[in-house]
């Protein structure tokens, strides 16, 4: 008996642009040692040392054990984190560096906010897990009222909560509906004072974890859980940071730039391959890797030089990271000038995400193809 | 048919038929021996108790019956002296010099005169907002008498008794009351929000509730930095007071029960002093007070007269020790008080109370006079002392007051700084633009109030 075939989570079987992105063969992971160890952004002895294969979910326990290692006032904490976490980040941890450091709270996502700034406010580096990114919102006023204001409501007294880091699977999967695809880094980026980061790979979510967990500003650390295991290429075994509020330029063009983060950006990659192979054109696409604050400087000198714009996330369009970064283009002077079309945003309907539906809600290739061939043709 | 991996999957669990690790989802991996026992679970035959790892220690019964609320008697409040000053629990004995009294007495006072003076400037206009604390002095001060300076204090707002007692001088509260150049804060909050590092005092924010979960990490914080250099970290406890209003706030269940869960020594300070703003108790919740719940999270709990200055002292020592013992575990103080004044200078409370009531409090039980009554009889205090102290708090708080008056508000800079570590690029833009928007408008700003004008923002 063969089992009906799920209606959603597939490819139609002539797609030429909705194809599954392979991972293996993407070039925005590094499949070899000598790809990896060549980021000029990695410190001299980290590409001088070895590298190792691991997913995201591994290259983020990597990052997670390290800073365990390294530091003891450093604690990891969340729903389920003890036995290795749901999606297998903590895996050994709690073994490792013992259950002191390594443990489950009760299930209260306010109460492990809380806790965590409490714990931070005295010294600590506790990085929380919010298991869910779409079961933050319970946590939502201890994070904006508390963490975000917290450096500044005690002014010379110097207090913070810098060492706090909160993790958080995001992101559509294919399958998690309303409550295990949402992506609301937009509504962190509309808070001063905290950071919002959003790796793309394993190598890159190391060095951004790391970073995170030194950096002495609170960091919501947005993991697209769909890479956790897709996503695998060489990652130093060394301790390195990336730099936070740096945008990354994964691959320089002339016509257009797209501005991305997190999971998108391998789609953006695809659509673009296709359109340069068909229209002969060259688009530069950037990762912006920290949403907030973000990096203007690196994505108005692209769209100065190219005068064509789209942003894609998979977040809702409206109010999203889009719309402050298309604001921001038309508002620098010395961009507006040199813009030959309207910057284009590419992102999620105006909807929640639906079970059967996602596919059509998330910007795919074709869209962000059909969205190259516009904004070239405007 | 192809079977697609799904992140978050143990492998094992791979297939069609399994999805998400949906939130509740327990996904049994590999056993987790390491925290039960394997033979621990089973429901054993002919057991009286039941084995279900909800509740272990839970007998059986043949009866349907409902607990009923009303069938535990209301937990009993501690006194040690009587509305009338006398000693009432025979164990009792002051442990503190005559000074040391004195010395609480006087902060009791100092709170309780600045709350005139400023509830009053505040309605003659000059600082924008005032809450009083009155009728809870003795909790504020005695439960801070008993605390060792390092331990960590989280306030709600009604606590200058604890200030005072920790060490703020009239200087310190006028100049956070004025938010001037030399107010911690910078200036940014809103008065009362006081906070000290020094004093090891964490700064107030308005949420209600959102500091008693800070009060478990921080415990949690101070345990593990004890554990980690025992000779140079001594033993420490948080202490978080709260109102019982902020006690409805989930904050304030998520903090006990994690508190419970993770053994952090921490005391939690309830002031039930029978309303939030208009709200009355009765209104806010139908169990036995806030001290009730308290055994509910597995928290050993006690319930004081908050007007007695020595109970709550007591009941606060007694604490301290028990949250530092076998490894740490939070304990619960309600104390119950009433409050005198209004809410907030925003508030007037004989929209929604009798003023009468108020009055019978002022008069019959108040915890300055009850702690005054103690005094007299023991011959360390008489009027002429009080007159003496009264009108000397009375003249270094209208000292500092003028002082404070008188001092530059903060540099307009302030503004823009501590948002994050170092200012970001944008926020230096944005300083930018507000320069030169002053510079070009000079006559729409006065900025002279401020420390160093516009010239501050280069």
């Amino acid at each position: 008996m063969t089992l009906p075939r799920r209606g959603y989570s597939t490819h139609p079987p002539n797609a030429k642009l909705n194809l599954p992105v392979d991972y293996s063969t993407t070039p925005l992971l590094a499949h070899s040692s000598q790809a990896a160890l060549h980021n000029p952004e990695l410190p001299l002895d980290v590409r001088d040392g070895a590298t190792k294969r691991m997913n995201l979910f591994q290259a983020i326990n990597d990052a997670l054990s390290l800073a365990l290692a390294e530091d003891e006032s450093v604690l990891l904490f969340g729903e389920d984190v003890a036995f290795g976490g749901v999606f297998r980040c903590s895996m050994k941890l709690a073994e490792m560096y013992g259950g002191d450091r390594v443990f489950n709270t009760p299930l209260s996502e306010q109460g492990i906010m809380g806790f965590a700034i409490g714990a931070a406010a005295e010294g600590m580096r506790p990085v929380a897990e919010i298991q869910f990114a779409d079961y933050v919102f319970p946590a939502f006023d201890q994070m904006v009222n508390e963490a975000a204001k917290f450096r500044y409501r005690d002014g010379t007294c110097g207090r913070h909560v810098g060492g706090l880091t909160v993790r958080m699977p995001c992101g559509a999967v294919g399958h998690g509906a309303l409550y295990h695809s949402q992506s609301p880094e937009a509504l962190f980026t509309h808070v001063p004072g905290w950071r919002v980061v959003m790796p793309r790979s394993p190598l890159q979510a190391k060095g951004l974890l790391l970073a995170a967990i030194r950096s002495n500003d609170p960091v919501v650390f947005m993991e697209p859980k769909v890479l956790y295991r897709a996503a695998v290429e060489q990652v130093p075994v060394a301790p390195y940071e990336l730099p936070l509020s740096k945008a990354e330029v994964l691959k320089e063009g002339k016509d257009l730039t797209i501005v991305s983060y997190g999971q998108p950006l391998y789609l953006c990659l695809n659509a673009i391959r296709q359109a340069e192979q068909d229209l002969g054109i060259s688009a530069e696409l950037i990762d912006l890797r920290t949403i907030y604050p973000w990096d203007r400087k690196t994505v108005l000198r692209s769209v100065q030089k190219t005068g064509r714009c789209i942003v894609v996330h998979e977040s809702m369009v409206n109010a999203g990271v889009g719309a402050e970064v298309a604001a921001a283009i038309q508002e620098d002077a010395s961009t507006f000038v040199r813009l030959e079309a309207p910057v284009l945003r590419l992102a999620g309907w105006s909807i929640p995400t639906p079970l059967v539906f996602e596919k059509f809600n998330i910007p795919d290739v074709a869209r962000i193809y059909d969205g190259i061939k516009k904004i070239l043709n405007y | 048919m192809k079977i697609r991996r799904f992140p978050g999957l143990a492998p094992s669990l791979r297939g069609p038929s399994l999805l998400l690790p949906s939130r509740g989802t327990a996904i049994a991996f590999t056993p987790l021996a390491t925290h039960r026992l394997a033979g621990s679970l089973s429901q054993r035959p002919d057991s009286k108790y039941v084995q279900f790892p909800g509740a272990v220690k839970s007998a059986f019964t043949n009866a349907l019956s409902f607990e009923q609320p009303a069938s535990h008697e209301a937990m009993p409040t501690y006194r040690a002296v009587d509305q009338n000053g006398h000693v009432v629990d025979s164990s009792f004995k002051p442990d503190l010099s005559d000074e040391e009294v004195i010395k609480l007495y006087r902060h009791m006072l100092l709170v309780s005169i600045m709350d005139i003076i400023m509830f009053d400037s505040q309605r003659q206009g000059r600082i924008s907002f005032y809450m009083v604390s009155a009728g809870e002095e003795a909790v504020t001060v005695g439960s801070a008498s008993a605390l060792a300076k390092e331990d960590v204090v989280f306030c709600q707002y009604r606590e200058q008794g604890v200030f005072a007692q920790r060490g703020f001088t009239p200087r310190d509260f006028m100049n956070q009351l004025f938010a001037n150049k030399k107010d911690p804060g910078k200036g940014r909050n809103m008065p009362v929000h006081y906070g000290s590092r020094e004093l090891n005092i964490h700064t107030i924010s308005s949420p209600l509730a959102t500091q008693i979960p800070h009060a478990s990490g921080a415990a949690y914080a101070l345990k593990m930095q004890h554990l980690h250099n025992p000779s140079s970290v001594p033993p420490r406890v948080a202490v978080v007071y709260f109102g019982e209003g902020a006690a409805s706030e989930g904050d304030f269940h998520a903090a006990l029960n994690i508190a419970a869960t993770r053994s952090c020594p921490v005391i939690f300070i309830c002031r039930n002093n029978g309303y939030s703003i208009s709200t009355p108790v009765l209104e806010q919740y139908r169990g036995d007070g806030i001290a009730s719940r308290g055994v509910g999270y597995g928290i050993e709990t006690v319930r004081v007269d908050g007007n007695d200055i020595w109970a709550i002292r007591e009941a606060t020592k007694r604490a301290r020790e028990m949250a530092l013992q076998d490894g740490g575990r939070p304990v619960l103080i309600e104390a119950l008080t009433y409050r005198v004044g209004h809410h907030s200078t925003s508030d007037d409370s004989f929209a929604y109370r009798a003023r009468v009531e108020v009055e019978e409090w002022k008069r019959r039980d108040n915890p300055i006079s009850r702690l005054r009554k103690w005094m007299e009889a023991k011959g360390i205090w008489d009027e002429a002392k009080e007159k003496e102290a009264r009108e000397g708090i009375r003249r270094d708080l209208l000292k500092a007051f003028q002082e404070a008056e008188k001092e530059k508000k903060p540099p307009i800079r302030t503004m823009f700084e501590d948002v994050y570590e170092e200012l970001t690029p944008e926020i230096k833009g944005q300083m930018a633009e507000l320069r030169d928007l002053i510079e070009r408008y000079p006559d729409e700003y006065d900025v002279n109030d401020f420390d160093g004008g516009k010239d501050s923002l280069k």
